[in-house]
């Protein structure tokens, strides 16, 4: 990793599990954000959804996304959830956890906020995915609160862990 | 039951602190599920539509003759 990357925080989650996690009171020193996350949910099935909102807002969102199963890859739109990637979810493989690096350009600038993520689960069996996704979030305002969450009401599971760093580029 | 929380850290003071959702937040949670289900429950009608729409396909080229490496090589 290049040594223009700084760790901002880390978190583990605990045994009785978490809605959200939450980074907040995020500096505004760096140029851009970089999340790498390790998740799995108590959701049913094999994975599901993980979210985002930024400054607690989960409006302005919108997202295209390419998706592999393991058996056929398909595309879709997002258009009313900040989408950050997957959690391996209740159904995968035991003690196997979803992977997710979510990319936020210029979060502290004054345009709309632009980020990227891939994503992976695992899970012994056919079905597993893969993903890119490309989001927007409408909004002018600086980055200063990130939350990630699953969907379907799912919690975050005990051992999940969420790493944000900042990049500097100089 | 198991009370919901919040697992939130402050990137200034590094301090991590494990906070129990308000009435509120669980309110906010239920609607953003529900409206996450409905653009889920989309998703997976356009799918399904998309896979359909490629058998009615694959059967139509097929009755044209087409071989199957044919079609495959098609759709």
């Amino acid at each position: 990793m290049a040594n223009t990357y700084t760790k901002i925080a880390s978190v583990s989650v605990g045994s009785g599990g978490a809605a959200t996690i939450d980074f907040s009171s995020i500096p505004t020193t760096y140029t851009d954000l970089l999340i790498k996350v390790s998740s799995r949910t108590s959701a049913t099935g094999v994975a599901e959804n993980l979210l985002v909102k930024f400054n607690n807002s989960s409006a302005t969102f919108s997202n295209k996304t390419l998706r592999g199963s393991g058996s056929a890859a398909v595309s879709y739109s997002f258009t009313t959830n900040g989408f950050g990637g997957f959690l391996n979810a209740a159904t995968s493989t035991s003690s196997t956890f979803g992977n997710t690096e979510i990319y936020i350009p210029n979060y502290a600038g004054s345009t709309n906020k632009s980020f990227s993520s891939d994503s992976v689960t695992e899970n012994n069996a056919t079905e597993a995915y893969a993903l890119l996704a490309a989001g927007l979030w409408s909004t002018t305002t600086a980055i200063n609160q990130i939350t990630l969450y699953s969907d379907s009401s799912g919690t975050i599971q005990q051992y999940s862990t969420a790493t944000l760093y900042g990049i500097s580029n100089t | 039951m198991t009370k919901l929380t919040r697992l939130e850290v402050n990137c200034t003071t590094g301090e991590v602190q494990e906070i129990e959702l308000t009435a509120e937040e669980i309110k906010q949670r239920e609607t953003d599920t529900a409206i996450a289900k409905i653009e889920a429950d989309e998703r997976a009608q356009a799918e399904a539509d998309k896979l359909a729409a490629k058998a009615s396909a694959h059967a139509k080229l097929a009755k044209l003759g087409l071989l199957p490496d044919e079609i495959a090589a098609l759709l």
